[in-house]
């Protein structure tokens, strides 16, 4: 699953899995957090493109890894998001904080 | 018509997958679209969730109880734990409300039953548990339905 995490230049890429729940939530937490300390990336970009189903915890994971780095001046990106995932990301707000990319 | 399921499980998060795929399958003789099953999906994945992170939190071998009951073209669904209960129902499906921001929680978990259903109520005490009803209207009935 190390795979899922790919680090270029300034910025994490995270291959989101194809379901995000609470259960899976952790896993891509903490790695996403190592992955920055240990590469001092500033951006962080989750790609959507095997989702069909996220809960809040997927809300959760991007709102935890903005406040990490948005105090360094860091950005937050959305790929590859189907409609339904784009509906999640503006319900819960997280549009105004996400870039969101098509 | 009417049809009845009620399914008991551990409450463990390797069962919230288990728990809102099972649901799923039971409403998919009432032909939801891509949407509707989205929408329940995510719903019992949420109210299951929060069985298992809020409900039991501290107590081993905790059981979830889901209730569905489908009448006409109406889902009726249960999540039932015997956990700690909610001290504070309403504080608790305020948006962006969490007591557990260390998990990573976003606090979008009733928020988001709420968007998805037609109806959300919750009953809580606290050391007894928490029943979480939830209700949504299926847009097309089953062919099958006419032939019986």
């Amino acid at each position: 699953m190390e795979e899922n995490f790919k680090v270029i230049d300034n910025y994490l890429m995270v291959k989101m899995p194809e379901e995000i729940d609470h259960h899976k939530s952790s896993y891509i937490s903490e790695n996403a957090d190592r992955f920055i300390m240990q590469n001092k990336v500033n951006n962080v970009v989750f790609d959507f493109e095997d989702t069909r189903f996220m809960d809040s915890s997927g809300i959760g994971i991007i709102m935890g890894r903005y406040k990490k780095i948005a105090c360094f001046g860091g950005k937050v990106f959305a790929v590859n998001t189907d409609n339904r995932i784009k509906h999640l990301l503006i319900i819960s707000g997280l549009h105004k904080i996400v870039e969101i990319m098509d | 018509m009417k049809n009845e399921m009620t399914m008991e499980f551990d409450a463990i998060s390797e069962n919230e997958a288990f728990a809102r795929i099972s649901v799923a399958a039971f409403i998919s003789f009432l032909n939801p679209t891509l949407e509707e099953m989205s929408d329940v999906k995510t719903a019992v994945s949420e109210a299951v969730t929060n069985a298992v992170i809020h409900g039991y939190d501290g107590i081993e071998n905790g059981k979830v109880t889901i209730n569905c009951l489908i009448e006409k073209d109406v889902l009726h669904i249960e999540v039932i734990d015997k956990g700690n209960g909610i001290e504070d129902i309403e504080k608790a499906m305020e948006p962006l409300f969490t007591t557990k921001p260390e998990l990573n929680r976003s606090g979008m978990g009733f928020p988001f039953m709420e968007a998805f259903m037609d109806d959300l109520e919750v009953m809580s005490e606290l050391g007894k548990g928490t029943i979480v009803q939830m209700k949504k209207k299926i847009g097309s009935t089953s062919w099958i339905e006419d032939e019986e």
